[in-house]
């Protein structure tokens, strides 16, 4: 009976599937990029009628769907590690769209101006060995600020996020106390704090939370009007975040591998804002619908020439010319 | 019809036995079937599903606290703990509130305003469950944080109950909703239950003497109590499933925390908030596997609740 | 009477009038919680609903406007998907129970059913993701129906099969002494005397699933455009709201309020529909 039920569920399926027209598609992942994509795709379907559905469900839903195949691509902060790579059944490309920062936001009634942040106050508090505002490690670094002495209130995401990758992987770096208790990774044990999912479930809780600090993408705060800190950067300097500061980090990096693959936390660069990040399409080597590989192909293409006049805009970063390029050959590869 | 009966009418057992009735029967048979295969279907994919987890950590599953996607380690404790405790949180608020509010439906309100007021309970009883979430995170939430949980503190923060920062959301406010949500199915199962109750005992109760309120609360309450205590289960078996209110206003704390004002997480939510995005085989399986957890709760409250329902009322599973 | 009598009387009247006050209270208090959320829900809801969320689709989040007609139109589809495939099987088997099940496999049938009525929403969704999306490799609309249609059945089948038992006895012997075998008798009576109380537990059961949100998160999705084909991920009210009213953006908490009303409306006025249909009192199978 089952099997009546279910072959009868498959034809059905598959008439379905044969009215369906290949110009349209499904991608899903990262939070991080999800306006620009969103603005993109809008955008392409009014160009080409290629109608590109994005549903941004976290970093890590991204490479979880790809590698399921329930979608065309994915998206995803994080650069996939080789054994999820292994996983899938067609390789998949790397395909960094825009730079980005994570920044720290906060809601501290009575504080206005910007706070700034050093390493070890942002480790210490996700630690949970700051746990008032006013503790002076945080104090010390904003003299003339009059912080209250009231509990810190963490907010972290609680969905496997590119986000929490870049926030975790720069802590791992600066601080060797989190690399041995916590480590960096999409979805960690956080030792405090409240989940929000997505980064709309962290801006969402921080604005809503009286004394709450949280990390989310620059552009979440800036559109939401939120306070966020500058951060002391590996050179000792304080940056504000923003998209020249973020474009100087790429920059420090001396080369880019082959794949793409890469962190740009913590860069050297005497300007560069240390949370930064490529941000990935992941989109497969080899796409059997010749309709579908050519709708992809020619977004590609039109993301990294026309599309990256609009991410400063949105206050992403674009590539570097020269990352661009190289990607630009890559699409070449797509079978 | 009538005068072809007539004539059939010597033969019509053996007939209809080996004709249309035994048909009917099959066809209609095929679809009652359905219901046990897809009910298997729903167990076997769970089973098949939590394969890794459960050959891995065995029932230490049930037992360990840590839920590390980083390293692979899975425990249900700090979920089932939470589901637990909100639900329980939930029943602490509505069956009083419920209990109280059938009583007045079945033996003090004119049958017209109970009728009336019933329906209005299982109206409420009918809101969505992710609007009763977006009110929470506009309208309780706040309140929890601005007024409640900093009283609380102020009054008890003596004990570990009421410690912590107010976030808003946590377990006590995930136990306010899910009382709002639980009292219509205690409500309209226990007025029935209630109803049910021969007038004889009241009128008894009543000639020796007792008022009202000892009559209904020595003698019909406790003739009924079957069915109330099944409707309490039903309610619990609502709270121990419910998934989107709570995942807006849990606060997403994988971690086991004594006070009630503090953020947790629930089977229900943390299955909503991960499954779609654990890439890992492990995390995945450990999804599932809680899945699995909760479909066994919940059978046992639902199969306790039946039970009890059909021993006050002679509803339930037994008969239609 | 001796005084000590008449103290102990005074008390226990005393305690009379505050119990029996305090259960009306209690009754009052539940179902003012329904007008306080009804209440709210049209204020926030009427605030932000206007003609652009019935015919405009979402924008980007941090633009103003747009509307969630395609959220809407794909909850229809969604619910008419389960209602296919969910409420012949559960009318059918409804039938099976009140008229043809041996005891024993009739009780059996029965307490699977009502298991399958208590997973709860979210495992369903887990169930539906498996063996529906994993294995088509898209997320879908059909996913999402058939995952609601797993909730529609048990609620169908039960309801049909209390509306037929409560088909006067007469009825059904009548049709049967007149030499009318067993499948006649239920088609052309016993079936059409219950059939107010089975559309009424039909209308109640679609709309208790059209509220639902856990089973469509992983199977319908979510879909910022229409959606055109049946195999194309779906954007629903529900799904929704849960996103709008978890996101940051003003605008789009407007929007979760409007899709709330919206919805709860559509949802009250199934219930009330249904109910005005069989008006037999106030109780209902649950």
């Amino acid at each position: 009976m089952k099997t009546i039920h279910f072959t009868g569920f498959l034809a059905l399926t598959a008439l379905c599937a044969a009215s369906a027209s290949a110009q349209s598609l499904t991608a899903a992942g990262a939070t991080f990029p999800a306006p620009i994509y969103q603005k993109w795709f809008g955008e392409f379907k009014t160009k080409t009628g290629v109608q590109v559905n994005y549903q941004d469900i976290g970093s890590g839903a991204g490479i979880k769907q790809l590698t399921e195949g329930t979608v065309d691509f994915g998206a995803s902060d994080v650069p996939m590690t080789d054994e999820q790579l292994s996983k899938l059944k067609v390789k998949a490309l790397h395909f960094p769209s825009v730079l980005g920062a994570v920044v720290m936001t906060y809601n501290i009634p009575g504080v206005t101006g910007s706070l700034t942040f050093t390493p070890e106050a942002i480790a210490g508090i996700y630690l949970g060995t700051i746990t008032k505002w006013n503790d002076p490690k945080i104090a010390g670094a904003n003299a003339g600020v009059k912080l209250p002495a009231n509990d810190i209130v963490v907010v972290h995401r609680s969905d496997g996020s590119g986000t929490s990758f870049v926030f975790t992987d720069y802590l791992s770096k600066v601080s060797p106390d989190w690399k041995s208790k916590v480590g960096a990774a999409a979805a960690v044990s956080w030792p405090v704090g409240l989940g929000g999912k997505g980064s709309d479930g962290v801006a969402g809780t921080v604005k809503q939370t009286p004394n709450s600090i949280g990390y989310v993408e620059l552009l979440f705060a800036v559109n939401n009007k939120m306070s966020f800190g500058n951060v002391k950067n590996a050179s000792g300097e304080v940056i504000t975040p923003s998209v020249a500061s973020v474009t100087e980090a790429a920059a420090a990096m001396k080369e880019m591998p082959a794949d793409f693959r890469v962190s740009i936390t913590n860069s050297p660069g005497k300007k560069a804002y240390p949370i930064s990040t490529f941000t990935y399409l992941l989109i497969p080597s080899q796409i059997q619908d010749a309709a579908k590989r050519k709708a992809i192909t020619d977004f590609l293409t039109w993301m990294l020439k026309d599309g990256q006049k609009e991410a400063a805009g949105l206050s992403y970063a674009p590539l570097p010319k020269a990352v661009a390029d190289k990607e630009l050959k890559q699409i070449a590869t797509i079978k | 019809m009538a005068t072809h009966a007539a004539i059939v009418r010597p033969t019509i057992k053996t007939k209809s036995r080996l004709g249309g009735d035994e048909l009917a029967k099959a066809f209609t048979f095929l679809f009652a079937a359905l219901i046990i295969a897809l009910t298997l279907l729903v167990v076997w994919q769970l089973w098949l599903g939590s394969t890794p987890t459960r050959e891995k950590f065995g029932f230490t599953f049930l037992t360990s606290q840590l839920w590390n996607p980083v390293t692979d380690e899975f425990g249900a404790l700090p979920f089932i703990y939470g589901t637990v405790l909100t639900s329980l949180l939930a029943l602490l608020i509505s069956v009083p509130l419920g209990v109280g509010a059938a009583i007045y439906l079945s033996e003090l309100a004119l049958p017209k305003l109970s009728n009336s007021l019933t329906f209005l309970v299982e109206l409420l009883a009918a809101v969505p469950s992710v609007i009763f979430g977006l009110l929470a995170i506009f309208t309780l939430v706040p309140l929890m944080r601005d007024y409640v949980q900093p009283g609380l503190k102020q009054a008890f923060g003596f004990s570990p109950l009421f410690t912590g920062p107010a976030f808003g959301v946590g377990y006590l406010t995930a136990g306010i909703i899910l009382a709002v949500m639980t009292f219509p199915f205690i409500i309209s199962v226990s007025r029935e239950a209630l109803m049910a109750v021969p007038r004889e005992q009241r009128e008894a109760a009543l000639a020796l003497g007792a008022t009202k309120w000892e009559s209904t609360w020595q003698i019909v309450v406790p003739f009924a109590r079957l069915g109330i205590m099944g409707s309490v289960f039903l309610g619990l078996a609502r709270a121990l499933g419910e998934t989107m209110a709570v995942t807006m206003v849990i606060g997403n704390d994988p971690k086991i925390h004594a006070s009630l004002i503090s953020p947790g997480y629930t089977i229900a939510a943390v299955v909503a908030n991960e499954f779609t995005e654990a890439s890992g085989q492990m995390h995945a399986s450990a999804l599932v596997e809680l899945g699995l957890v909760l479909f066994a709760l919940t059978m046992v409250i639902n199969g306790l609740a039946q039970v009890m329902i059909v021993l006050t009322t002679g509803k339930g599973s037994a008969k239609a | 009477m001796s005084t000590k009598t008449s103290a102990r009387n005074q008390r226990r009247n005393a305690v009379n009038n505050v119990m029996l006050t305090l259960t009306a209270v209690c009754a009052f208090l539940t179902v003012s919680t329904l007008f306080l959320i009804l209440s709210y829900l049209v204020y926030n809801g009427g605030k932000s609903v206007s003609l652009d969320f019935f015919t405009k689709l979402p924008l980007a989040p941090g633009q103003e406007g747009g509307g969630m007609a395609n959220a809407i139109l794909g909850s229809a589809v969604i619910i008419l998907l389960a209602s296919v495939i969910g409420l012949p099987i559960g009318f059918f088997a409804g039938i099976y129970l009140a008229e043809f099940s041996p005891k024993k496999l009739g009780f059996v049938i029965r307490y699977t059913a009502d298991l399958l009525n208590g997973i709860p929403s979210i495992v369903i969704g887990i169930v539906a993701w498996t063996v529906i999306v994993k294995p088509l490799h898209q997320f879908s609309a059909l996913a999402g129906g058939f995952a609601l249609s797993l909730m529609l059945i048990p609620i169908t089948a039960r309801g049909t099969e209390q509306f037929l038992l409560e088909v006067p006895r007469t009825m059904r012997e009548g049709a049967l002494a007149l030499g009318a075998p067993m499948w006649l008798t239920v088609a052309s009576v016993i079936v059409p005397a219950a059939r107010k109380g089975i559309m009424t537990s039909m209308i109640l059961g679609v709309a208790r699933i059209s509220g639902e949100t856990a089973p469509l998160l992983f199977t319908a999705l979510g879909n910022n455009f229409w959606s055109t084909s049946l195999n194309q991920p779906t954007a629903s009210l529900p799904v929704m709201i849960f996103t709008h009213a978890t996101a940051p953006y003003e605008d789009w908490h407007r929007q979760a309020w409007a899709a709330g009303l919206v919805l709860l409306g559509l949802v009250l006025i199934a219930n009330i529909t249904a109910r005005a249909i069989v008006s037999r009192g106030a109780s209902l199978p649950k």
